[in-house]
């Protein structure tokens, strides 16, 4: 039923191999580039419905690559990389990644992590409402529902909570939030991110010791999932 | 890699200071020289040189054995401020003076010299030991995995007509196995080349330590399933400014450590506190505890307890260990009286209680 189109740019043949396989055997059609520019090329060519990119390319680094292809493309960017540091993360995602993941990963993680975003491009991202398993929100009227009670927010807690949801399943940075929720000017800020986090949790989650919608992504930023399994 | 136990100038200054010093003795020599006599001054050039010796190289050591012999004979030897030697008594003590500074300087710069020799070859000898139990230990804990996953892929390419689906199964769960034995052996070891590198940065945030605690802990949630947990952290817990990712792996690798030494249903106790501005934290279990002779060499690189089951490298506890002191903090081992052990990391940083306050 899905034949999507995903492109896969990265310089091991081996990778590429393994994930075209994978892929495939998930019904999608998959296109591989080895370098940045045939990656770039083909982006443009091929207009794929999802790019799954490597930040260690031999002839341009992969933030060039994303940098470049951010200017037309707007289908959603995965990077898949060996480099840990957050900072490289925190600029790819900056930069208009969707979602990373650092290799060695799990082929059951990332066809999940494809999945989740490829499912945002069908639906649109300002619904008036949204509503998962035991959640509820009702953007119009600014009220969150847990298993269908009222959950009472403060107005920073809502507009918190409203920004992850709203990008379901995607890595915010702790910048990014920062910068939404308290404006520029309290970027540096992040105790009161930390506070707010841990308060929506207990607003929220089941255990707020083991959440389930709220994500921490240790040193990066948090991650919202609706649904969860 | 050379130590000093005392900085050694560079050549100008040395220069510099064995000339200072010879005419700092003059002036001193001068001074006193009516209380005590021209031939105690001589001792006192000599003990000069002599100090020299020790610490400078050799030629502004001579440089300041032949001036001081000169300034002897010149301000002091009768008759006074000229370089004539009046007496052939004085003569003669001119000469040993000036063969005892000599001897002085070459003999002392002599045994430095082999001093040095010798510490280095004790260097050398000391990382020659490293990296042959490194390169046992690495060779060991990462061709075990890779000779697993030859073996079962060979097995599977070769045989795959013979072998039961059960096998097949079983085959490659044992590749799955031996991948993530692997990666987390590399893991360790790029880890702490971080460390030994020198240039990794901490970069400090503020950090909730329950979701410290608890993100570990679910990262754990494999290796825990056979445990008793216990976490006790405060209500009242500020906010820490740590490297959340640093600290995470620093939890990580002690609770992990736990797991592999302890058997199961152990009661693992994880607890956070505030004392005197530090941020505490305590991973304790009631399993068997260290070996006390062992006990002070648990952080050392590629240490491991005898009869310690396979799958470490020995790098989890050193890793944790220069995480912790990247912190500028602590870590401390001790058995605990009846059975189990405790590790308490004490770290000094920056904290809130922002997270107290009841705004909004």
């Amino acid at each position: 039923m899905n034949s999507y189109s995903i492109l896969v740019i990265d310089d091991e043949a081996q990778i590429r191999k393994m994930l075209a396989i994978t892929l495939q055997s998930n019904q999608y059609k998959v296109i591989e580039a080895a370098t940045g520019k045939e990656g770039i090329m083909l982006v443009s060519s091929h207009m794929p419905d999802l790019v799954l990119l490597d930040l260690g390319l031999p002839d341009e680094s992969g933030h060039e690559v994303l940098r470049h292809i951010r200017e037309w493309y707007t289908n959603p960017v995965i990077i898949i990389s060996v480099q840990q540091s957050e900072e490289d993360i925190i600029k790819a995602l900056d930069n208009g990644a969707n979602d990373y993941l650092v290799k060695p990963f799990r082929t059951g993680e990332l066809l999940a992590r494809i999945r989740s975003t490829l499912r945002k491009l069908g639906s649109p991202l300002n619904n008036a409402a949204m509503v998962f398993n035991n959640l509820s929100i009702d953007f119009a009227n600014r009220v969150v529902k847990k298993n269908n009670v009222l959950v009472k927010l403060t107005s920073t807690e809502y507009s918190l909570f409203s920004l992850l949801a709203q990008h379901d399943g995607k890595v915010l940075t702790h910048q990014f939030l920062l910068r939404h929720v308290w404006g520029s000017s309290h970027q540096n800020e992040s105790q009161y991110l930390r506070v707010f986090i841990a308060q929506l949790r207990k607003k929220i989650e089941t255990d707020p010791n083991r959440p389930v919608h709220i994500i921490t992504e240790s040193g990066i930023g948090y991650r919202f999932i609706g649904n969860s399994l | 890699m050379k130590k000093y136990f005392f900085h050694k100038p560079g050549t100008r200054s040395q220069f510099v200071i064995s000339i200072g010093v010879v005419l700092g003795i003059l002036l001193l020599g001068l001074s006193i020289n009516s209380f005590v006599g021209y031939r105690v001054v001589a001792f006192m050039l000599l003990v000069g040189v002599s100090i020299l010796a020790m610490t400078f190289d050799i030629i502004p050591v001579l440089i300041a054995a032949i001036l001081s012999a000169l300034v002897w004979d010149f301000f002091f030897i009768p008759p006074r401020f000229t370089l004539t030697v009046g007496t052939a008594e004085d003569r003669l003590l001119l000469l040993m003076y000036f063969i005892i500074a000599l001897i002085n300087a070459v003999l002392t710069n002599r045994i430095r010299r082999m001093e040095k020799k010798i510490k280095e070859k004790s260097e050398k000898e000391k990382t020659v030991r490293f990296y042959t139990t490194l390169l046992n230990s690495l060779s060991h804990e990462l061709r075990t995995p890779i000779t697993t996953i030859l073996g079962s892929t060979d097995n599977l390419q070769s045989n795959s007509d013979k072998l039961s689906e059960n096998d097949k199964t079983e085959l490659i769960n044992e590749i799955l196995v031996a991948s993530i034995r692997l990666n987390q052996q590399v893991e360790n070891l790029l880890n702490m080349s971080r460390l030994e590198s020198g240039v990794f940065k901490v970069k400090k945030d503020w950090c909730d330590i329950n979701d410290l605690v608890y993100k570990t802990l679910q990262r754990l949630e494999p290796n825990l399933q056979r445990f008793r947990l216990s976490v006790q952290i405060p209500e009242q817990l500020p906010l820490f400014k740590l490297d959340f990712g640093l600290m995470e792996q620093v939890l990580y690798n002690l609770i992990l450590n736990v797991t592999q030494h302890t058997p199961a249903d152990t009661l693992i106790t994880i607890q956070a506190d505030c004392v005197r501005d530090r941020l505490i934290l305590i991973i304790a279990d009631n399993g068997m505890g260290f070996p006390e002779e062992e006990i002070h060499k648990v952080f050392d690189k590629f240490y491991r307890l005898k009869g310690a089951p396979t799958g470490g490298t020995g790098l989890g506890l050193s890793i944790v260990k220069g995480f912790v002191e990247a912190h500028q903090g602590i870590i401390r081992l001790e058995n605990l009286p009846v059975c189990g052990s405790r590790f308490t990391i004490e770290i000094l940083t920056e904290k809130t209680y922002l997270n107290k306050l009841k705004d909004e």
